[in-house]
Order: structure tokens, then sequence, then C-alpha cells
């Protein structure tokens, strides 16, 4: 396959970015995406040119480090990470766009990648169930019924790769948030931070600079692993529980 | 002197492990262990390199402790380090299902599955500590998969006749490392654990025979700086991607103990290496990396392939009669669910043979079509979906009609740092935890023990250790960055960082890792022979040299600057792929996933030489392309008898 790309390049945080355009070759089909990017840097270094940065580590779509807007989509076609995209899912002359994660809380450090650290601090503001090593109860203690234990696990599947915040119009982080107090408000063992938790984690969210919910459900639709719109529905109603709950404290 | 001319050494001893008996060691050493006062331990510094399964958790478990941690990884968040990627699950000696299991027989299955190259005294204290984790992380809210009565699930793995491993879908590693981030993050918040994420070490600090910290490059500015601690805890992973393909992530490196072996840390058995049965094929030279698939597939999956040489047929129209479900017929008691490097020894076999299917003949099949038929398509998504998915992603083929196509590739390195009981290297202040040491998993893995042996060391056993140290060790002068020692390795670290950027030759850094990369895999791989290494140990420093030559880093040093990360860590690879050839080449016997085509029993089974090799071979380092030293510590079985391994 040939194939044109116009890629978003950006030096550094503060310099000016352009997308810049490129032709690659010889580009098959049973490629990933990324292993297309690392056969046009392997040119462009050749070339004694930069090659374009890009965030990416584990390649099988659960470390969460790529995050590529492609053709406008947040990890483009597919409905999974740019990682697992292959280029079958292309075609021949086809110009493709690609453009890193657009959210003001995820600032630009060099052309597609991202500083997305705000995620980070979420979690440090709640996103825990405080279980200090060797405090732990035997594990039959607490039996947890399946559909909780279920329903725990499809919120904590969550990889943190913020194609959530990308793809929503409001640069908003509902989404990822309440992934993680979805996963653990659900469990026993998360019950006694249940309120501070949802309280925290949503007060430091708006403190990162993350937009407001209008529940559009772009971020549902970008989730590569399909972390359902409700979760978002979920959180409203833990923060809303826990704001009466505390002020009657 | 050749690199080949090693000269043998003072044997090197594990002083720190209790006599007694084997159930009482750990006791006898956490009580033996000097403590340091609470209100102490914030006084001390604890820098720890990587956040994966170990480090993640060590780090959390330090701070809580009170010691003041200074803690890094490349990747820009912690939760992204490569344990996330670990499918299966994580053994532990529960007994749950009342099936003969306990923590005697977890510590025997571990000590067989390493073929009798691992320590006797760590293997049961991981055995012991086992069931600690489950608790640990239940605690946290990791969501295992559960029965409808609301208690843990199990499932069984390779190499193991009981179900002992718990399991969350076909993402452990991800749930049990999100566990732990989330711990570490807790500390973080709280201000006990200073995080430097895109931060890489680049170099260990040794003052007056002692560990006292690392040089670092900021990824994103490319500032080099130099931190301070009174231990280094090197929590950095294994060096598999030193074959250019393998089921690491794409940054994965050997830099952090590479550098610490070069400042005098042993480097312990560096040829076991565990090639997994289970990985997706090759499509093409444009290959970057390989992606696994569970192993616990092989609980429900039948591999086989055609009887006869160069079938091409498809597999569906292939009958019944005309297919070799060879390891169910080489191996009747355990199927297929035999250790990984039988597994994988088998599958290249039979490819040898020319019966291999798909392009160019190097796949097996793994086919579902029975358990589909007796479980329903229902019970094998809901055990596998989330690999079945991830196979068609790939392969665009759908795996619950066609069989899956498998082939062995390098996944999980055995050697590592040496350490001792309290898994503290040859440099004083200096610990490798996680797969970054050697000491547990002997020459072979069994499935679902790499999150076992993160979690003990980062959990429980490095910090009941670390005090010890800390205790024993009171620090003289404080080191800081005027240090002469400081200056001459930092001097040192941006020296190199400047050559590779001045080279300014023709070829990228991956062509020459994929070149080392190639050489290993054809000569250091699955089957080693004396001639075969000998052309590798051959070819490394004209690589290498050819390297120095030609290598080609865009860019500056005082930038992120990818290129230039890349070709350090190749600088580092074309290094320890010579010492793992030459441990390779000592040691002329079979063991584990260490085959050597020269020592094999007459049905082709890995044939163990005990007299002369039941030691692990630690390596002291003397220069770049100089031989080596040898020394030998010792393996003595008390308690699980040495026999060739029998699956059959």
């Amino acid at each position: 396959m040939k194939l044109t790309l116009r890629v978003w390049r950006q030096k550094n945080a503060d310099a000016e970015g352009t997308m810049s355009t490129y032709e690659v070759d010889g580009i098959s089909s049973d490629m990933s995406f990324l292993e297309m990017l690392d056969t046009l840097n392997e040119e462009l270094i050749l070339k004694g040119e930069d090659p374009v940065a890009f965030d990416h580590d584990c390649r099988e779509g659960i470390c969460g480090a790529c995050s590529l807007v492609i053709n406008g989509d947040a990890h483009g076609p597919e409905r999974t990470t740019t990682c697992q995209l292959h280029m079958r899912s292309f075609e021949d002359g086809d110009t493709i766009d690609i453009e890193p994660w657009r959210a003001s809380a995820f600032p630009v450090i060099k052309d597609l990648v991202v500083d997305r650290s705000a995620f980070d601090r979420i979690i440090q503001a709640g996103g825990y169930i405080t279980a200090p090593t060797g405090a732990a109860p035997e594990a039959h203690a607490t039996p947890v019924p399946k559909p909780d234990a279920d329903f725990a696990f499809e919120h904590a599947e969550c990889i943190g790769c913020g194609a959530c915040v990308a793809a929503c119009p409001n640069g908003a982080a509902m989404l990822f948030t309440s992934a993680k107090v979805n996963h653990l408000n659900v469990l026993p063992q998360g019950a006694p931070e249940r309120e501070t938790r949802v309280l925290d984690m949503v007060a430091q969210m708006d403190e990162e600079g993350f937009g407001g919910c209008t529940l559009t459900g772009e971020c549902a639709t970008a989730c590569p692993k399909g972390i359902p719109l409700m979760s978002i529905t979920g959180m409203n109603k833990e923060w809303l529980r826990a704001t009466r709950k505390v002020s009657k404290r | 002197m050749t690199y080949t001319d090693y000269a043998t050494g003072e044997p090197v001893t594990d002083t720190k492990a209790p006599k007694g008996p084997i159930n009482e060691r750990w006791d006898k050493r956490r009580f033996e262990a000097k403590l340091v006062n609470p209100a102490n331990r914030r006084k001390h510094t604890v820098i720890v390199v990587g956040t994966g399964l170990a480090g993640g958790s060590a780090g959390a478990t330090l701070a809580e402790q009170g010691y003041h941690v200074v803690q890094f990884c490349y990747q820009d968040s912690p939760r992204r380090a490569h344990s996330i990627a670990a499918q299966g699950g994580i053994n532990a000696a529960k007994n749950y299902r009342n099936d003969g299991d306990s923590i005697h027989r977890l510590f025997y299955d571990t000590v067989k599955g390493g073929d009798f190259r691992a320590r006797e005294s760590n293997v049961h204290r991981l055995a012991q500590i086992s069931v600690e984790i489950i608790d640990q992380c239940v605690a946290q809210g990791v969501p295992f998969a559960r029965e409808y009565g609301g208690l843990l699930d199990t499932r069984s793995f390779g190499g193991v006749q009981v179900s002992r491993t718990f399991y969350a879908r076909g993402q452990t590693g991800q749930q049990l490392l999100l566990g732990a981030y989330q711990a570490l993050s807790r500390q973080i918040a709280a201000g006990n654990i200073e995080m430097h994420p895109r931060t890489e070490m680049l170099d260990l600090i040794v003052v007056d025979g002692r560990a006292r910290g690392i040089v670092a490059r900021d990824l994103v500015t490319g500032r080099i700086d130099t931190y301070f601690a009174d231990a280094v805890v090197l929590a950095s992973g294994g060096y598999g991607n030193v074959f250019y393909l393998s089921t690491n992530a794409m940054n994965s490196n050997a830099t952090a103990i590479w550098r610490a072996h070069r400042r005098g840390a042993y480097f312990a058995n560096p040829c076991f290496t565990q090639i997994h049965p289970t990985c997706i094929p090759r499509t093409g030279d444009h290959q970057s990396k390989l992606t696994l698939m569970s192993e616990s597939l092989r609980n429900d999956g039948r591999i086989w392939v055609p009887k006869a040489k160069g079938d091409d047929r498809p597999p569906n129209e292939i009958p019944e009669d005309e297919r070799d479900y060879y390891l169910e017929r080489i191996y009747p008691s355990f199927g297929n669910l035999v250790p990984r490097d039988i597994a994988s020894r088998a599958a290249k076999n039979v490819c040898d043979e020319g019966r291999g299917v798909g392009p160019g003949g190097q796949g097996v099949y793994l086919d579902f079509a029975d358990a589909i038929e007796r479980m329903g398509r229902g019970a094998v998504e809901a055990k596998y979906g989330n690999l079945f998915d991830m196979y068609q992603r790939i392969t665009d083929e759908d795996p619950y009609r066609v069989p899956m196509r498998i082939y062995p590739a390098v996944h999980y390195t055995m050697g590592g740092l040496w350490v001792d009981y309290d898994l503290q290297t040859t440099v004083p202040g200096l610990f490798a935890i996680g797969e970054a040491n050697f000491s547990d998993h002997g020459a072979n893995r069994l499935g679902a023990s790499a999150l076992m042996q993160g979690l003990a060391d980062g959990y429980f056993v490095l910090p009941a250790t670390i005090n010890d140290y800390l205790a024993r060790n009171p620090l003289g002068d404080r080191v800081d960055a005027g240090h002469p020692v400081v200056q001459e390795v930092l001097a040192e670290t941006e020296d190199r960082l400047n050559l590779l950027l001045s080279v300014d030759g023709d070829r990228t850094p991956d062509s020459f890792h994929r070149e080392v990369g190639e050489l290993m895999w054809e000569f250091c791989g699955m089957a080693r022979t004396d001639s075969g290494l000998r052309k590798a140990l051959e070819r490394i420093p004209q690589i290498r040299e050819e390297f120095w030559r030609r290598v080609k880093v865009p860019g500056t040093g005082e930038e992120f600057n990818q290129s230039l990360e890349k070709a350090n860590r190749v600088v580092d690879y074309l290094e320890l792929a010579e010492l793992m050839c030459l441990d390779a080449l000592h040691r002329r016997e079979s063991c584990g996933g260490h085959f050597r085509e020269e020592s094999q029993t007459p049905d082709g089974e890995a044939d163990r030489k005990d007299e002369e090799f039941a030691y692990a071979a630690a390596w002291e380092f003397t220069g770049t392309g100089e031989a080596p030293a040898l020394h030998k510590e010792d393996l003595v079985f008390e308690y699980v008898h040495p026999t060739q391994r029998s699956y059959a």
C-alpha cells in the first residue's frame, strides 16, 4: 500500500505546531498502525530528519500508552487502541490525518505525545482502597456476589489511555473518573471510603481543567475497553448520595 | 585473552538464608533481621527503579512503613509498566479447591518446574507468601473472577495438576498492577513517594563499595541528573528484548540491570530465557513485537499439527485421524498442560520436521472446536473472550471458527542480577526484585508464577529484609552531586550519550537491535549448540564495533528524543548478548529453557548434568568485551530431590 500521511509536528510544549505531509510506500495490510509509523520513522532517521514522536509501549492494547487521533477519531476507525489497529482498515492511496489527543488538560509534549499526568492525580485523590500491606483479612472472609464482582471488573478494565477525553467535545474526564469510582464503590472493601472517594476524585478532576459532561456519549464510543456510558450516571448517583450523606454528618 | 577464556573465581554463597527446617527459615530470617525504629525511617531514602508489580508494591509498602521513597519509571505513568500485560493469572497455595494443594506442593512444583536450578529456600518462601498475596490484593479491590457463591474462582496452569491459579479474565496482570499502582498513588498523594515518571535510570552510583544513588535522564527535557539514597532497589524487569522480537513492551530494556552489573553486581544465569509456547506467529519483516496468547488457553485448547508433512489443506478439512495432537501423544498425563519449555520445544520439533502450519510453516494449531462443543460458545467466550478478540484483531481470523495458529516466542528471563536470600545483590545496598533478579524460577518459570514472585518480593520480602541492611549500615558522609565518584559517573553517562549523537552514521539504532536480536534467536534461542554459540560470540563484537561506527541518532540530548533512548538501550543489549551466549556455551547441559542439542536423552528431552552443573552461574564484569569471571553458587537440594523431569 502507498499512503499519504498528514502528521502533527510540534517541537516541544512551547513551539507552534503544524501538519506535515509524508508519503509512505510498501505498507503491508498486516502491519499495525504503529508499525506503519515505525517504517516512516526509519526512513526519516536515514534522511537526517527528526522522527515523529509518539507514545507506545506494550503494543497489545493494554498499557494505554498509545494515543493518536486518526482521521479525527481517537484511536482511529476501529474500536480498539491505536496499537491494535491494523493497516487492513485502510485502502491503498488513502490520506490519513494523525494528530495528538486534543484537550486542554493534556498539553502536548512533542509531536503526538501528550502529558496525561492529570489522570494520575485523579487516582491519587482517592482512586484506591486503603489497605496497607499485611493488614488484609483472609480473602474468603468477604464473599462478593458475582454480579458485583463482574460489574467491578467491567469498570476496572479502563487502561487510562485518555481516548474518552480526546473524543469528548468538552474535554471531560468523566468516563475515566467514573470507571474507577464504580469499580471500587461497588465492592464491600471499597465501602468505608465510598463517599470521600467520589467527592475527592471529582474535585480533582475539576481542578485539572477537564470540561463538564453534557452526556454526548462520544467517550463511550471511543473507549477501546468498552466502559459503558452508564458508568457516568453511576458516578453522578454516587456523588449525589455522598454529598447528601456528608452534609448530614 | 579472548572473551570465552573466562576465569573461575571464588564461589558465591548466600549468607542470609537461615539453616534449619525449610518452613521455619523465613520466620527465622525476619526475626534475626534488625529493624529500623519507625521514627528513624523517614530519615532514610530508598530509590526504587520501576513501577511494575515488584517495584509498585515495594514502593507503596516501603512508603507505608515510613521510608522516604524516590521512585522512577520510563513510562508516562507508573500504571503502564509491562506487568500490565500479564494475562493468565497468579498462583497461590490456598487449596480452596480441596484438590490436594499445599505450600509444600507449590514449592515442589516450582523447584521441579525450574528443572532443579533454583534455590530451595527462596522458592519455599515464595510458596508461603503466595497465600498472603491473594488476601492483600482482594483487600485492595482487585476484581478476581468469582463463583456464583461469591467466592474466588481458580483454574489450572502448565506443569501442575491442581487448580491454584487466581485470575481476572485474561487481564490478571492489569488488575494486580492497578492494585499496586493505586496503593502507590495513595503514598504519592501522602507525600511519602517522590515519583519521577518519564525518567530513565542510566547508571548506578557506588561510593565506598555501597550503592548510594543513580544517574537518570528526564526523557522530556533530556536533563541528566543524579539522585541519592541509602539503598537502591532495581525492579526494572527482564531483558527479553535483547532478542528484538519478544512479548515484552517496546521500551522494556536491560539498561538498569546491565549498568548495575558493570558497577559490580553479579549477573546470574543470563542464558535462562523462557520461550513461551503460545504466541501469535509473526507476519513479516515489519514485525515490531510478538503477542502472547495466555497459557490458560491450554486448559481447553488442543494443540495439533497435520500428521503428514507439507499438508496445506485448511485445518477444518483435515480429518481427525490425520491430525497429530502431539503433546497429548507424547505426554499423556499432562497433555496440553506440560511446562512451557517442553511445549515450546515440541512445537519447534514438529515445525522442523516440516509439519508446521501457516505462512513459512512456523506455527501449530491451538484448537477450541472440542471446547466449544463441550462447554458451548458462551462459556468459552466468558473465559477467554478478550484473548479471542485480540487474536482476531491481529490475525483477521475468527478463532471460534478456525483454530488459532501459535508459535513460541521469547517471553521471560529467569536469569538476572544475582541476589541473596535478602534479595540483595553483590553490591551492598543494591537490591533486585521481580524479574530483574534470578532467584526463584531456576531454568524455567511455571505459568502464573511471575506475578506471584513480583508481588511476593515487593509487598513482603524486600520490605522485611531492607530494614536489616539499613539498620546495620549507618551511613557516613552524605553523598552529594559534588562527590568525585558522582561526578565521574555523571560524566561517563553524558559522554556515552554525546558519543551516540556524534557518530552520525548510516544505520538506525533499530537496525542494529534487529540484527543482534535475530542472531540471538538463531543461536541462543530454543536450541543451542557449541558451534552456533561460538559463531554468535564471534559476531557480536563485530556488530558492536559497527554500531559505534555507523549508528545514526538524530536530534540532540537536550530534548525529547526517542531515537537516543533506543540507541542507548541497544548499547547495553550488544554487551548483554555476549554474556548470554557465553553462559549458554559454558553450561554444557540442557535444563529447562536452556536446551543444548549436544545434551539430550534418546527421546529428545533435556538431559541435565547435575554433577557438573548444579549451580547458579554468577558472572562478574571485568570490562567491555573482556572475559568475565565466573562465580558458582552451589545448589543444594534437601527437600526436592533432582530427578529427570517427567510429564509423560
